[in-house]
Formats: structure tokens, C-alpha cells, sequence
């Protein structure tokens, strides 16, 4: 069963230096508050896992948390592509990984279903053939089929609408690669916008995101995911995501962002009251209309 | 008033969809061109996100294929897993509709690297899902601003694979926009331009490509943008620019 714990206890306790990390969720839930607080934990030659890394972990490598890359797609959709990880990678300072959207999220249905592979039958390319895909032939038939090795993080953070008190977790929307990215670690650890009455979540059951048992600890983190977006609370900041390019184009003014706004915040609380007036109540309520 | 690029791009690539049929769509102009395509000619078009999202009607155009815009609107959002193994894998997919930085002759598309891959000029932001699109769409359709460092010889890396040497894939790309004309790939699977936009002469085309071009027999002329045409990409351009 999972336990409540601080945010920051949480990641004191399960993220240790080293370690091979899945922060999961596409476009949405992505959990930036434990982002943030390895960040100030100060961890060190991480390995990060992501089909899309996304700002969060652009801002991870900002501060130098981590020395290696798994992804599929470094960019940030509409605007451009990600200014530290492109740094990071043209310099040499992390080493990558690279796959098609497919071959990652296969990666994480076989570390899922505890299977040594997973088929893929997308066509070969310049990855592949860097990095070759190894063929098993149908043991049914003559059919030759490409396979990937399952991905197996040691910890997967996610971020959900809410638990119950037991620590069960919902969410609903797009979910992306969350829930293999988590079922394949071990370890999970979970941030959530709110903790509700277990009562009134049984009628919930389509939404379970993971059961409590397959879930280490919970922390309460209201605007977790900011600025990616949780459906029917507050929607994707637009703007940020959009302004990021620029700021994170100036090292120093990376710097100088990682220092006010993570650094210099104990939590996320700390951290929503630097964010621009008017901004919460604005995404808060975009995320009201109905369509 | 002169069409610019973008909208040659994005006109010419809606007029290739044709209604009912579903289309992974990817970020950028083919986003553009397809939300075009959903308000005129096809209004059944089945507009399909590589975030899962299936049957969006997005009241404006989404800056990310993994907005709330587009999820509040859709018919449902697949897991990603579902999504390419079950529905794209499985050939369920009428048309992988995608731009790229680079492309070649044999239609490679390359949205990876600009230079060697070990020690880039430019890092891109890579695959995502266009290598599984262009492996397992029923064709794919290509949208690019025309100029000699996009249309090399050899891409400079093949994220997304195009035809085999000599041989045309049946479900490889099919057409190429543009802001110089439009190309398909001949019995071959050698890319050949068969219509140009107004304006625009072979010779220019020529000029901004890295290989000596097919030419088909006879070349026709894309129509320039319809009233309707301009209206809605002003509509959808206006609503771009209020985002968020």
C-alpha cells in the first residue's frame, strides 16, 4: 500500500543519485513538481526516460541532474525544440538513446509484462540500423519480426488527478504512456491534485490509473503538473511553454529562472505564487469549457 | 494580395484529403492543412493525434497534438501504445500526413539531425511516431517549404523511410507539397514533379533541388487558394495567433 509522504520526503527517499527515472505523461500530467524538487535535491547522473522530454526535463538538464537521455522526441511541440537538451546534446555533456515513438512505448509494454521483448514491425532506419534491432522468427509460422528490449526504469513518477485515502490513483483524459511507464518500474511514486473520499471514487473504477499496491508513496501536490495541464483543472500554459524558447535559448537567463523559481521556492505552493497575476485563475477556468 | 508560402503548403495539402478518411496528423502546417480540409471539402475527416487523440474537432487550432482543446473535443484518447500497435500498425490509417527538414529523392524524410549524427550542427527533435507513420500509413503525404538544403541528394539521416532503392512501396509517400509545386513518386519510387503553382517555372524547381528532378510529361497548374480557401487558413491563423 502506498504512503503519504511530503513531496520532498518522497524523492529523499526512493530517487537516489544515479538511478533511472520515467517521469511519465504525454503532453498531459507531466509531474514538474517532482521534477523540480530533484532538481533542488541536487541529484546527479540520473537517467531520464521520456518519449517526449518535454520542458521538464529540459529544465532537469538545466541544472544538471542528469548524464544520459531515453526519448523519442525532443521537441516542443508548436514552438520548436528544447534549447537545453539541444545544448546538452551538441556538446556532448549527455549521452542519448533514441527510438521512434513505437519502439519506446513497446519498450515499456514489455518492462510492463515483465517479457524479454517486444515486436515491432516499423520499418528500419538510420536508429536502427545505428543501433540494430534484433529479428525472432514466429515460432507459429516463418514470420520474421523485429524486437525491442523492454525499458525498465527504477522509479516512475507520475502525477494523477487524485487518490483516495487508501492511495489508489485516478486519471482520465490523455493518458498517454503512463501507465506501462509505471507498471514496468518497481518503484512508483505519485504526486496527485487532491485526496478524495474512497467512497466517492468506487463509482470511478474506468478512471483507475494504478491500484494502491502497485503504488510506493503519494504526496498531495495541487498544480503538480504545471505548466502541462490536468483535464478539467487548469489547462496547458500556452504562454510558458511558448516563452520557454527564448529563455531557455540564454544559459544565463536558464540560470536565472532555475534560481527564482525552483531553487528559490521550498515547494509548489512557493512556486504558483511567482507565477504571473491572474495566470492560475486563467488556466483554471479555460479548463472549464466543456469543447 | 500574393500567397506566401505557408498557405500554398497547407491549401495544396488539404485539397489531398478526401472526406471520411483518417489522418494522422502531425504538429505545424499539416495541422494547419488539415483543420482546413475539416471546414470545407471533408467535414467527416477523421483527424487522428499521435497523442492518442481520435476525431478532434478543435474549436482552434491547437499549438500541441496533446492540448485539452483537442481531448475535450475527440471521439476518445488511445493510450499511445493502442494507438500504434493496434489501430496504425494494423493499417488503419488512410493517410500519415507530415512535414520534416529534410527530404530526399526517394522521399526520406529526416527530422533528426543536420549534419553527422555524433556531432550535429543541429540537433531536431527527432522521430516521435513519423518513422512508424511512414512505415505503416496507407500512403503519406509530405508538406515542405522547397529549398536546396531541405532537397538534398542524401538526407543527412533517415528518420522516416521513404521508397527502397528501386522499387516503389506501396504505401510510401505518395505526394510532396511544396511552395514550388507538387511531386508523387514515380513506378520507381523516384520522386517526379508533376505541377507547379502559378508562377513558378521548372527551372526554378530545378534549381532548388539537390538531384537532376523527374519531370512528368505534362505538368499542371495548382490552382491558386479559393476565396474559401483563404478564408478559413485567416480564420484559423487569427485563432492561432490568440493562443493561449
Amino acid at each position: 500500500m502506498a504512503d503519504f509522504l511530503p513531496l520532498q520526503d518522497a524523492v529523499a527517499r526512493y530517487v537516489r543519485d544515479g538511478d533511472h527515472l520515467y517521469l511519465a505523461g504525454f503532453t498531459h500530467l507531466i509531474p514538474f513538481a517532482f521534477g523540480h524538487e530533484i532538481i533542488r535535491q541536487g541529484r546527479r547522473h540520473l537517467t531520464l526516460s521520456r518519449a517526449t522530454p518535454d520542458l521538464v526535463y529540459d529544465q532537469m538538464l538545466a541544472a544538471h541532474v542528469a548524464d544520459r537521455v531515453v526519448f523519442s522526441y525532443a521537441g516542443n511541440p508548436g514552438v520548436g525544440n528544447l534549447p537545453v537538451f539541444r545544448r546538452a546534446v551538441e556538446s556532448g555533456e549527455v549521452e542519448i538513446e533514441e527510438y521512434t515513438h513505437f519502439e519506446l512505448v513497446a519498450r515499456l509494454a514489455a518492462g510492463a509484462a515483465g517479457l524479454p521483448f517486444w515486436p515491432v514491425r516499423s520499418l528500419e532506419n538510420d536508429l536502427s540500423r545505428r543501433r540494430p534491432r534484433p529479428h525472432v522468427r514466429s515460432p507459429f509460422g516463418d514470420e520474421e519480426v523485429a524486437v525491442v528490449p523492454p525499458l525498465r526504469p527504477d522509479v516512475t513518477l507520475v502525477h494523477a488527478h487524485c487518490a483516495d485515502e487508501d492511495g489508489n490513483l485516478y486519471a482520465w483524459g490523455l493518458l498517454g504512456e503512463i501507465k506501462e511507464a509505471a507498471l514496468a518500474a518497481d518503484v512508483v511514486i505519485a504526486s496527485v491534485e487532491e485526496v478524495r473520499s474512497a467512497a466517492s471514487l468506487r463509482a470511478e473504477r474506468d478512471h483507475l490509473l494504478l491500484p494502491s499496491f502497485r503504488v510506493q508513496s503519494v504526496s498531495l501536490a495541487p498544480w503538480g503538473a504545471h505548466p502541462s495541464y490536468v483535464l478539467g483543472r487548469y489547462d496547458r500554459d500556452t504562454t510558458f511553454y511558448t516563452e520557454w524558447d527564448a529563455l531557455a535559448r540564454d544559459p544565463s537567463a536558464t540560470e536565472e529562472w532555475l534560481k527564482r523559481f525552483v531553487f528559490g521556492t521550498a515547494d509548489r505552493a512557493a512556486y504558483t505564487a511567482l507565477l504571473p497575476k491572474g495566470r492560475l485563475a486563467a488556466l483554471k477556468e479555460a479548463a472549464q469549457h466543456a469543447g | 494580395m500574393p500567397v506566401d508560402g505557408q498557405s500554398r503548403l497547407a491549401v495544396g495539402g488539404a485539397r489531398l484529403l478526401r472526406d471520411g478518411e483518417r489522418v494522422l496528423v502531425g504538429v505545424g502546417t499539416p495541422n494547419l492543412a488539415a483543420n482546413i480540409a475539416k471546414r470545407l471539402h471533408a467535414p467527416r475527416l477523421v483527424l487522428i493525434y499521435e497523442s492518442g487523440v481520435v476525431d478532434a474537432a478543435p474549436p482552434k487550432l491547437p499549438l500541441s497534438i496533446g492540448d485539452p482543446d483537442l481531448v475535450r473535443t475527440s471521439l476518445c484518447v488511445l493510450p499511445i501504445h493502442d494507438l500504434f500497435s493496434q489501430y496504425l500498425q494494423t493499417g488503419w490509417i488512410d493517410v500519415g500526413f507530415m512535414g520534416g527538414a529534410q527530404i530526399d529523392r526517394r522521399g526520406n524524410l529526416n527530422s533528426t539531425v543536420i549534419g553527422p549524427y555524433e556531432s550535429p550542427t543541429a540537433r531536431l527533435a527527432g522521430s516521435g511516431g513519423a518513422a512508424d507513420i511512414a512505415s505503416f500509413a496507407r500512403r503519406t503525404i509530405v508538406l515542405m517549404p522547397h529549398d536546396l538544403r531541405r532537397f538534398p541528394e542524401h538526407v543527412d539521416f533517415v528518420t522516416s523511410p521513404g521508397h527502397p532503392p528501386g522499387a516503389r512501396r506501396p504505401n510510401g509517400p505518395a505526394t510532396v507539397v511544396t511552395d514550388l509545386g507538387s511531386f508523387d513518386y514515380d513506378e520507381d519510387g523516384e520522386m517526379r514533379l508533376v505541377a507547379l503553382h502559378p508562377g513558378v517555372t521548372v527551372e526554378e524547381v530545378r534549381a532548388k533541388t539537390g538531384w537532376p528532378l523527374r519531370i512528368a510529361p505534362r505538368i499542371e497548374e495548382i490552382p491558386p487558394p479559393t476565396p474559401d480557401e483563404l478564408r478559413v487558413l485567416g480564420e484559423l491563423r487569427r485563432q492561432e495567433e490568440m493562443n493561449p
